[in-house]
């Protein structure tokens, strides 16, 4: 089988469920006659036509507001936010209506949509073409939060996501978009299950999006000069988060690095650290660490390398927490 | 030539029963006896029931109420131009609207008291909930028409109300220009009622007509008297039937009044004179339409009399047997967090349960 890059499997997935449920609709900015500034949507144009793949006006809180309407009377859109750095603009919509409709309306009314938005740094990019906000939709009750790291899982988890009763936030790391390519099964993903990418005993390494890779490459270098056994997890699901795989990993390692592109305060890794502190602080052979960026506005390309998170900060943070 | 005229608007206003009850025959819509008695009664249970929840609220015995009494004609009669099937999307100031789509008056008890429960409408489930951020249900009645559309109904259409307070608001311009653009069958119909909260009319916006923000998205406008049931019925009723035909969205401007405070929480002496009420008082919509009727001959002071006793005898019960007592679940918010809660959050429930148990509900 060939390999394929994220695009690509976002985009297949995209085709399959719209191939296999007339209900799925995607509206956005360009993602019709252009098929996204990505390409992820490229091709569903030509192929559903334009009342399935709506070419939206420039107006996110009108694109979650009118698909909020869509998903109530039974379609499943698919809605595209060009960049996360836009997503804002439809906070209140998200906030105030597609995260509350079911328990407002006691389960009469349910919001099934999925609103998918490239985010992260290492692009080069403009400014807020690089932020990772993951933290302030995984705060808000009745919203689902996924994050993919590989073509072999996106595919999947965007189908479970488009299938999901529930709203979902779809966040797809940009820098992994094309950067490596992989031969994926059509292997199914639950939303809310987090993947043990190596089972180990000896540290747990949590992670999500672009970070995921980085943390593989520290773990290698560091395996070059010493034998370890690491359990590596993928978060996938910011929320509702997989807790039990988290807990039961670190009951059996002791030790536990997280890794997050994000910045520090109030993010999924001090969540996480909340989590292990409230079920399995007993079990701890050492601080729970955590490798982040910092708490500063991202700043513009000349310098996101000084604060993306590096594999020089995961490696001595996993050889710190091993040798505590 | 340099300079030409490329295009130019203009708006209407329509009215047809005036406040001294006179109806100008040429308009007066062809409404048969029987609507014509069904939306008094229901404008005048809503005026009934909104002031007993007043009262209520007055006691210590309700919460906070937005209070709609003066406005019924603005939002009863589009519900007669409406089918079951069509959608009703509403904002929070027009109860008579919704217990002509089917809601109960124990909803409105339930939802002004605090309970979720109150906004499942039981015998329509096109009727959406109470929507409280200003202006953002109306792109979701744009969702909703469209998306119907594309299911299959080929005539179904969405109606969605708010105020002009409303109308500043971003989500206002998003959703009707989405509407124009997706070509929606949506009627969006504003009350403006002169305030928001404090803010009247003139600090909203420099436009001279509410009806005229139309124009900038290509859609219809128009400005009805809202305090005329007829001339807002027959704005709503041709507004609905172009919708219906595919012929695109329409924005109606109702002026009106809100005779009583934003919410219970407010006072409007800080901000209004009591000549400016007075002047409304005049215009009042159940009045009007009583002499409308009284002149067809179809009513009189004795069904007046007898309308009132059902009414009153109809909101005492509900009061009633509401105030003995409702079971609600404590944990249901647990319920309807997601379609199946997560495991994580079954373990909260098990904690709030359990805490529940051995603290009591509080005061």
């Amino acid at each position: 089988m060939a390999k394929i890059n994220m695009v690509q499997a976002l985009n297949a997935s995209l085709h399959e469920a719209m191939d296999q449920d007339e209900k799925v609709l995607v509206m956005g900015e360009d993602v019709g006659i252009n098929g996204g500034v990505f390409r992820v949507t490229d091709g569903l144009y030509d192929k559903f036509g334009r009342d399935r793949v709506i070419d939206s006006p420039i107006a996110e809180s009108g694109i979650l507001g009118t698909a909020i309407g869509m998903a109530m009377a039974g379609l499943r859109p698919v809605i595209e936010m060009q960049f996360s750095g836009f997503s804002y603009e439809m906070m209140h919509q998200l906030e105030g209506n597609a995260s509350r409709m079911r328990n407002r309306s006691r389960g009469q009314f349910t919001v099934p949509l999925v609103v998918r938005m490239p985010y992260g740094g290492g692009v080069r990019a403009l400014e807020h073409h690089s932020e990772s906000k993951e933290a302030y939709y995984g705060h808000t009750a009745g919203v689902k939060v996924v994050i993919p790291s590989t073509p072999s899982n996106a595919g999947p988890l965007l189908r479970a996501a488009i299938d999901d009763p529930d709203p979902v936030i779809f966040m797809e790391p940009k820098r992994s978009y094309r950067s490596f390519k992989e031969v994926v099964s059509p292997e199914p993903y639950q939303i809310g299950r987090a993947e043990i990418l190596k089972p180990g005993g000896d540290i747990t390494i949590i992670s999500w999006g672009a970070m995921m890779r980085d943390t593989l490459k520290a773990v290698e270098m560091i395996k070059a000069n010493r034998d370890f056994s690491p359990e590596i997890i993928d978060l996938l699901t910011i929320s509702p988060m997989d807790v039990r795989t988290i807990i039961e990993s670190v009951k059996k390692t002791g030790r536990c690095v997280v890794v997050q592109e994000a910045q520090q305060s109030f993010g999924p890794a001090s969540e996480i650290i909340a989590l292990i502190n409230d079920q399995a602080l007993m079990y701890l052979e050492a601080p729970v660490k955590r490798v982040t960026m910092y708490d500063v506005v991202f700043p513009l390309f000349a310098r996101e390398n000084y604060y993306l998170p590096s594999k020089e900060k995961i490696l001595r943070a996993i050889t710190h927490t091993l040798d505590f | 030539m340099p300079l030409d005229i490329i295009e130019t608007f203009q708006i209407s206003r329509l009215s047809i029963l005036n406040e001294n009850g006179n109806v100008d025959r040429e308009l007066e819509p062809d409404l048969p006896e029987g609507s014509l008695i069904k939306l008094y009664e229901a404008m005048s249970l809503s005026r009934m029931m909104d002031q007993r929840m007043l009262n209520l609220q007055r006691q210590g015995r309700l919460g906070t109420l937005p209070v709609c009494t003066g406005q019924e004609a603005a939002f009863c009669p589009p519900i007669l131009a409406l089918r079951d099937t069509d959608w009703f999307v509403g904002s929070y100031r027009e109860l008579g609207a919704r217990l002509m789509r089917g809601e109960s008056l124990t909803n409105a008890l339930m939802f002004y008291n605090g309970y979720e429960e109150g906004n499942v409408n039981p015998s329509n489930d096109r009727t959406l909930p109470v929507s409280i951020i200003l202006g953002s249900q109306l792109a979701h009645a744009v969702g909703l028409a469209y998306a119907s559309r594309l299911l299959g109904e080929k005539e179904t259409i969405a109606l969605a109300m708010f105020g002009d307070g409303s109308t500043s608001e971003g989500d206002f311009h998003e959703a009707l220009n989405f509407a124009g653009v997706l070509n929606a069958p949506v009627v969006f119909l504003c009350q403006n009622n002169q305030f928001a909260i404090s803010t009247p009319r003139q600090f909203q916006t420099r436009s001279e007509t509410i009806a005229q923000k139309a124009i900038a998205y290509g859609i219809h406008g128009i400005q009805v008297d809202g305090n005329d049931a007829l001339a807002v019925y027959l704005a709503a009723k041709e507004a609905v039937d172009r919708a219906r035909a595919g012929g695109g969205p329409t924005l109606i401007e109702a002026v009106t009044f809100r005779m009583g405070m934003h919410t219970t929480a407010d006072d409007p002496t800080r901000y209004r004179a009591d000549e400016q009420v007075a002047a409304w008082e005049n215009k009042d919509p159940l009045i009007r339409f009583n002499i409308y009727l009284s002149e067809k001959g179809i009513w009189d002071e004795e069904k007046q009399a007898d309308l009132e006793s059902r009414l009153k005898a109809r909101i005492d019960k509900r009061v009633t047997e509401f105030e003995q007592g409702i079971e609600v679940k404590p944990d249901a918010p647990f319920d309807h967090v997601f379609a199946v809660p997560p495991e994580s959050l079954e373990d909260q429930r098990r904690q709030f349960l359990a805490d529940l148990e051995k603290e009591g509900i509080h005061g």
